[in-house]
Parts: C-alpha cells; structure tokens; sequence
C-alpha cells in the first residue's frame, strides 16, 4: 500500500498557495504511507542558462556554505545555494550532470534528488506531517506538484527508496503499487548506459519512462508504450516541467480519486485526501478508468 | 388528541465524532434508544462507516465514503448520498444499501443478501462473488463484473466492460446497454417472461423506470462446471 497526491493549480495568482493546498492532502495518506513521504514541486523556471539541483544530506550535518564554496572553486560558472536543513537547492550556470557526478566524489555523503530547471525534490523517512512540518511544504509554491506516502512492501525504509523518483530533467513518478518485472526491465536499460541507484522497482518504470522520452516520446507515447513493457500492478503519478499525468493499470487495483475544478485539479489515492480542498461540494470528482491516460498541462 | 411524533432520530458529524462512536452507537445503543433513523454527516472519505450493522436502522450518510461503507449489513437501510470508495455492501446479508452517487471497485463483493442500489457507475469487480444478493446498477460496470458470482442477480442499465460474468455459478446477470466482452463460461440467453418480471420488480425497488424489455440476460454456459483434461487450460 501506498498513498499518491498530485496537485495542479490553473490560475497563476493560487501558486503561493500550492503547498498550503497540499498538506492536509499529503497528511491524509498518512495511513496508506506511514514509512516515509516524498514530494516533487514544479516552480517557475530558471534562466535558460541555469539548472537547479535538489540535495539531500540525510541524517550526517553538512555544512552547505561551505559546499557551495568548493563547487565554486570547481567550476567557475555562477552558484547559489538555498538551504532547508538536510536538503538543498543549489542553482547553476555550470552543467549539472556534471556538477552532479563532481558531488559523488567531492560530497559523497550528499545525494542528489533531482535535476532540471523547475523541479525541486524532497523526500525524508518518518511520518508525512513530521516532514511537511520539517521542510515547510505550508510555503512552497509552484505551478503543480508530486506527492507521495510510502509503506514500503519490496525494498528498504530509506529516503532513496522513497518516493517520487526521477531520472533525467524535471521528470518524476510516484507509484502506488508492485511491478513484476522490474529487473527485466533493468536488464534492458542498462546496456543503453542507463544507470540505477536503487533496487526499487518504480525506479526501473521511471528510467524506462524517461528513456523513451529521451528517444522522442512525448509523455503519453511513452506511458502507452508501458503498458506493454510494464507488468504488475500500479497508479502511477508523473510530472513533467509543464504536465501532471496519471495512468493506472489494466485491472485498476491500486485506488485513485481525481476532483477537478476551475481553480485545480488535485488527484489522491482516497478521497479523503481531497475532502478538504476549497470548493470540494462544487468539483466534478471520477476515477481514472484503467489504461486510460489522463494529463494536465500548467 | 394524537400525538404528532416525528421519527426519532440522530445526528452524528464525523468531523467531531469518532467513527468507533457511530459504530458503537449503531451497534449497540440506536435500537435501545429506540432511534430509527440516524443521519451522519461530514464522513469525508472515512473508511468503514455503518459496518456490520444488524438492526432495521435507517441510516443516511451526507457525503462521499471510503472503504468498506455498510458492509456486512444485515437488516438496515444505508443510503450514502454522495461517492462509495472500495467494497461498498460487501458481505451484505440482508436489509439495503443505496449509493447516489458512483461506486469504486468491488462494490456488493461476495455479498450474500439484501439489495445494492448504485445511481451512478460501480466500477472494476462489481459483485464479485456474489451469494446471492441483488445489484441494481444505474450507470455502467467496469470489468470483471460478476467474476464467480454464485448466486443472486445484477441488473445494469448502461454498459459493461471486459469479461462480464467470468466464470459464472448460478448468478443472472441483465445488461441493458453494451457488452464490451463476455468472461469465460458466460453466454447470452433469451429473456423469458420470469426474467422480465424479476428485472421490473429490481427496477422498481431501486426507484428506476427503465422497461425490462431492453435488457439481454447473460447466465452460466456450465462448461466449466466440471474438469475437461482435455482442455489444456483453455477456455
């Protein structure tokens, strides 16, 4: 089990108050997801020239002033940092794969959660309102976001086997579910150069999704593509730098609630989930059919 | 002079009370207060509201539910006027459970008795297994309906998805609108005049006026009643 929220706002002035909206929706997974929660939120864009990479420390202090030094020491291109106790942001005019292969020697103890020009990534162990209140998601804004609550049933309690994962730019996947066939799938990517950091199986949907993107797949090409190449149970949630999109499978197990309105479209595993957005009463509720694709574009 | 007495009643808000204080209430003190109709309001999603009821309570929750809404239900009226999330009425006995709204996956599962009124759609593993209680569907079903359903009756006014009636028992099922695809051992019969009679007397317990003609009766083949050694897993 498992719990997913996905949150996207239609009109620009509700964006100071994604992350207000999306507590209580996070907080009431908490009995789906008790193990650990994750959120991936889409911002505005950075410049053209810059690339933000979300840093997570986990529980070993690292002083990321000083990180932020070394990087500039590395890499002469321009650098900030902005802190939020274990997890970082840091935004770069350098290349980020390469500021990013750069950390796993110089700060091997930091993981990088995501990389791209909108997305910003948090994910912890624990309970879901002990990390929203930790990071503050109350104040995050933004255009849409990716949530999740895990309760982990295949792999360890780690803040890497949390949820969302992402691979590549301003992609990521949450997912409600089990895969049977995750190390097939693996076994087919990594020969293309593709790299895992987990045993998890959503990681292997995330990659594979990625991938195809990468080879020209627009995101419902690629999702389509998945059902074929992905066996097992699953709702999977996605976000992209400018679309949400949910999909659940041929049998439609794994439970998920869409309210829509003219203001949002908010997604939860339950209802319950939703029960206290603005506006609930007026919005039309339905549930994803299975293999049917549903995206939302900011 | 008469005494002009309004039903007894009771009001529960689940955004203050707890839901072990409904249950317990439902449970055990409604008929000694000799309270009869119980009104819930606020349920936002909860799971297992009015569960295992066994008293001819009449029960109304203003809102959409989650898991498990009325099921094990004996003798009680629950209407949900709103959603059902997972396994509304499943395990039914008897008595009736009414969703105005739509209903999720396995919605009346295995349910043994009473009658299952859904205004909207039911989705995925409508009356799965079912023994022998009524399902009134307004809207469509989504597929593996009626998987092994053993006894009792479906009636569905619109659609029906994927696999219809998979592996039938003694369970009638009634479509009025499409079949995307019959189970295995499923088959189309002719309507008889019984048929008719049973889906207008369903209709009419679940408040609807469709005509019973335009509903196709889809029951058993029976092939797989027995073991075919030959068959070699296929059917």
């Amino acid at each position: 089990m498992c719990g997913i929220v996905g949150l996207l706002v239609k009109k620009p002035a509700l964006r100071a108050h994604l992350g207000a909206l999306m507590v209580p929706m996070l907080t009431g997974m908490t009995e789906r997801g008790p193990d650990s929660a994750g959120l991936a939120v889409y911002t505005a864009p950075v410049a053209d020239t810059e690339h933000k990479i979300s840093l997570y420390s986990g529980e070993l202090a690292v002083d990321w002033s000083d990180l932020l030094a070394r990087v500039a020491e590395s890499f002469p291109e321009h650098h900030e940092i902005t802190i939020q106790g274990n997890h970082a942001i840091l935004t770069t005019e350098a290349d980020p794969d390469r500021v990013a292969a750069w950390l796993k020697h110089a700060a091997p103890t930091v993981a990088v959660l995501s990389i791209g020009q909108s997305i910003d990534l948090y994910k912890d162990v624990g309970a879901p309102a002990d990390i929203a209140r930790r990071y503050e998601f109350n104040t995050l804004r933004g255009s849409h976001l990716v949530g999740h609550t895990r309760m982990a049933t295949e792999s360890a309690v780690t803040p890497a086997h949390a949820h969302p994962f992402t691979a590549g730019r301003d992609f990521c996947l949450v997912h409600n579910g089990s895969l049977s066939n995750p190390h097939l799938v693996r076994k087919r990517l990594e020969p293309l150069g593709i790299k895992f950091e987990t045993d998890n199986d959503t990681e292997a949907a995330c990659r594979f999704l990625e991938w195809r993107l990468r080879e020209g797949d627009d995101l419902r090409k690629a999702v389509e593509r998945g059902f074929s190449e992905l066996d097992g149970f699953f709702t999977f949630l996605m976000g992209t730098e400018n679309e949400l999109l949910i999909v659940r499978d041929a049998f439609a197990c794994k439970p998920a609630v869409i309210a829509e309105t003219d203001d949002y479209v908010a997604i939860a595993s339950e209802f319950r989930s939703l029960a206290h957005l603005p506006e609930i009463g007026h919005a039309s509720l339905f549930e994803p059919k299975p293999e049917e694709i549903y995206s939302w574009r900011i | 002079m008469a005494n002009l007495k309004p039903i007894p009643e009771r009001q529960f808000d689940l955004a203050h009370d707890s839901l072990r204080q409904l249950n317990l209430y439902l449970h055990k003190t409604a008929v000694g207060d000799g309270i009869k109709q119980i009104h819930v309001r606020n349920p936002d999603g909860a799971h297992s509201i009015a569960v295992g009821l066994d008293a001819p309570l009449d029960v109304h929750v203003h809102g959409h539910v989650g898991y498990y809404a009325a099921g094990m239900n004996s003798h009680a009226s629950v209407t949900i006027h709103g959603n059902a999330g997972p396994g509304v009425g499943e395990n039914m006995m008897s008595g009736r459970v009414h969703v105005k709204g739509f209903a999720s996956t396995a919605a009346g599962a295995s349910a043994h008795g009473g009658l299952l009124v859904i205004d909207g759609d039911a989705s995925l593993r409508c009356g799965i297994s079912l023994k022998g209680a009524d399902i009134v569907v307004g809207g469509s079903v989504g597929s593996f309906s009626a998987f092994m359903a053993q006894a009792g009756r479906m009636v569905v006014c619109g659609d029906a998805e994927d696999a219809l009636g998979d592996s039938l028992y003694e369970a009638v099922i009634y479509v009025r609108g499409k079949v995307r695809s019959l189970g295995a051992d499923a088959r189309f019969e002719p309507m008889t005049d019984t048929d008719r009679a049973t889906v207008k007397r369903l209709l009419v317990e679940a408040g609807r006026d469709e005509d019973p003609s335009a509903f196709k009766r889809i029951a058993s083949a029976k092939s797989l009643y027995h073991w075919h050694a030959d068959a070699n897993q296929e059917y």
